[in-house]
């Protein structure tokens, strides 16, 4: 069975008089452990597709279906428990709590948004520490590591609740090269490791070499699939 | 390893320079506020005891319509001596009173046998004056102060002792008519000085209630008032309505009420005084609402604004909006007790030292008050609990703003 499944799927923006089609009509779905990106130029809709799955926007037309749930109707809370339940992000910015050390940021969705028991949690965030390659700077905040080690921490925080899939827009856009390449590889090692689905929008050549479905974009509309089973 | 309290501290922790500014400025009205109903309060009491336990005591008793002819010391408004027994026999039965003294007042002229003035006088049970007016002994500023006075004895007030140049120890003479028009003449030795306090009764001489009876020629134990002393001043509008309740319904024959009761409020006009001290009081903790408000608000509007992509990551991450709200109220909430903790213990010490330096004040003609400000648990709490209050209250339309975000337009914020 699919983990997301989108028909006909549309976005409309309207701003007094102008209405701007941001997604026309999208089919595709995407199956669970799949390493897949949504490419395409600025303005072609990418962000707006992710925001979708991720529940942070609702669809005006069609359907989307994210983990057997239709995400198109759920309201502010039930999307904020869905997201905190089943799906994980990766900012471009890294987005950490700068007043939280690296082992509490990765704790925080387990204990804000789950409501773990402590036990519980340790052994989570050790784990993932461990599998990041984190462990020795646990104690650290956010402006004593590297950009690198930044995102490195951001990824262990969106699989630290288990989530089954991890949306990722521009995950390499603010590291350099070599860096990419490997928080790329740390990405499809935790795919490996635990099973997760990893859906990026990206420009980034490095990150759509690795990716194994390529979804391109352009106006809203979805072009072409590459990789894997056609549209 | 961290909760919403914990995220909130460190939250106020990233930002210590305006963390302490907004404490500092809460801390300055807490201070402000428990120092002024301090104050304020203990000269206040000060100013309440002295004229209820000095001179009216907490409540009096008079016959209907003597209070507004008080100022002639009318006679012919006395009450009779069955009168009395009933007002007696009612106080009597109450564990609430301590004490009461039947009084006469009356004016007279005084004489020291060279020149001749007017006095008011307040012709007393010493005994029973002194127990329901235990603070009159302190006004004798020369002379015995042991039972008071005897008959054949008179406590000057200090300005008619003054005025015409009499010693302890002197005669003077007091002449007074009666209430059938007949002047009766009677020769006293001075006792005492008795030092004048401010409102009604406070500049009068005093003199042995059967003294009055024979220069008034008065047969019967009628009087002018009862003064009655309770056991906590607290119990006052109680015991008021009770004999109100008690005494009001007696009627004389042309069916009018007998009796008047009146507490030290209606009789002294220093109560207007305290009333402006708790309007001044509310003010003063108005002020502080404002400024508790203002500065809470402030700086929570600008921590929401300066922390949007932050919001919008915990958002997005699937943090629920009642508890972001529940983040930034913390974090007023936190503001405010930091404020109103240093502002307690910085009252509280200061309310010590100023009870240690012993500082002193004039009011009127009273010269070296003694100034004692304590302040009660209760008025700590109520003022805590205010600013405390008002915190998560200037918090509230912040966080609200911070929990409503959308959380795409706040990830784009930069």
């Amino acid at each position: 069975m699919s983990l997301v499944v989108a028909q006909k799927l549309e976005k409309t923006y309207i701003a007094g008089d102008i209405v701007v089609k941001a997604i026309q009509g999208v089919d595709f779905s995407v199956e669970p452990g799949s390493f897949v990106s949504f490419i395409g130029p600025s303005g072609s809709g990418k962000s707006t597709l992710l925001n979708m799955i991720g529940c942070l926007d609702p669809p005006t037309g069609g359907k989307l279906i994210v983990a057997g749930e239709d995400v198109s109707t759920m309201n502010r809370v039930q999307s904020a428990h869905f997201r905190g339940e089943t799906i994980g992000f990766i900012f471009q910015d890294f987005n950490l709590i700068p007043v939280l050390t690296v082992a509490e940021n990765i704790e925080y969705p387990l204990l804000m948004v789950q409501n773990q028991p402590q036990k519980k949690r340790q052994q989570r965030v050790h784990k993932l520490l461990q599998a990041v390659g984190m462990n020795d700077q646990a104690d650290k905040f956010p402006s004593q590591i590297s950009g690198g080690q930044k995102q490195r921490v951001a990824v262990a925080r969106a699989l630290v609740t288990n989530a089954r899939l991890v949306l990722a827009d521009e995950p390499t856009a603010n590291l350099d090269s070599k860096t990419a390449h490997k928080i790329i590889g740390l990405m499809k090692n935790m795919r490996d490791e635990f099973g997760t689905t990893f859906i990026f929008s990206t420009h980034d050549p490095k990150v759509v070499e690795n990716v194994e479905i390529i979804f391109t974009l352009e106006d809203g509309k979805l072009l072409q699939k590459s990789g894997g089973n056609h549209v | 390893m961290f909760n919403i309290f914990k995220l909130a501290i460190r939250n106020l922790r990233r930002y210590k320079r305006r963390t302490i500014l907004t404490s500092m400025l809460i801390t300055l009205g807490v201070v402000a506020v428990l120092l002024f109903i301090s104050v304020s309060g203990s000269f206040k009491a000060m100013m309440i005891g002295q004229v209820t336990d000095s001179m009216l005591g907490h409540l009096q008793i008079h016959k209907k319509g003597y209070l507004a002819s008080i100022d002639s010391l009318p006679l012919d408004r006395n009450l009779k001596e069955k009168q009395v027994v009933r007002v007696q026999e009612f106080l009597d039965d109450s564990k609430e009173v301590a004490a009461y003294s039947r009084r006469i007042k009356l004016g007279a002229m005084f004489s020291n046998f060279k020149e001749t003035t007017n006095i008011r006088l307040n012709a007393v049970n010493p005994t029973r004056e002194m127990l329901t007016v235990p603070m009159l002994v302190e006004r004798i500023i020369k002379g015995d102060k042991e039972g008071l006075l005897t008959k054949g004895e008179i406590l000057v007030p200090e300005l008619i002792a003054k005025g015409m140049k009499v010693k302890i120890g002197d005669t003077i003479v007091l002449v007074a008519t009666n209430k059938d028009g007949s002047v009766n003449g009677q020769s006293f030795v001075v006792r005492g000085i008795l030092e004048g306090i401010s409102g009604p009764g406070g500049r009068d001489g005093i003199i042995h209630i059967d003294d009055a009876k024979s220069l008034l020629r008065i047969q019967d134990n009628e009087i002018s008032e009862i003064a009655i002393r309770l056991n906590n001043i607290e119990d006052m509008a109680k015991v008021f309505s009770r004999i109100k309740a008690a005494l009001g319904p007696i009627k004389n024959k042309l069916d009018k009420p007998v009796f008047e009761v009146h507490t030290w409020q209606k009789l002294s006009p220093f109560f207007n005084i305290a009333r402006m001290i708790d309007l001044m009081t509310l003010f003063i903790k108005i002020m502080l609402v404002a400024i508790v408000l203002v500065s809470i608000m402030n700086v929570m509007i600008m921590a929401v604004f300066e922390r949007i992509n932050e919001i919008g990551t915990i958002a997005a991450i699937g943090t629920v909006p009642n508890k972001i709200l529940a983040l930034f109220v913390v974090e007023g909430f936190l503001l405010g007790l930091l404020g109103t903790l240093i502002g307690v213990v910085i009252s509280l010490v200061t309310i010590a030292g100023m009870n240690v330096a012993q500082i002193s004040f004039d009011f009127g003609r009273q010269k070296g008050l003694l100034l004692s400000p304590t302040i009660g648990a209760g008025d700590v709490v109520t003022v805590a609990f205010i600013v405390i209050a008002i915190s998560v209250l200037a918090s509230l339309q912040p966080a609200w703003k911070a929990a409503r975000m959308d959380p795409i337009t706040a990830l784009r914020h930069v």
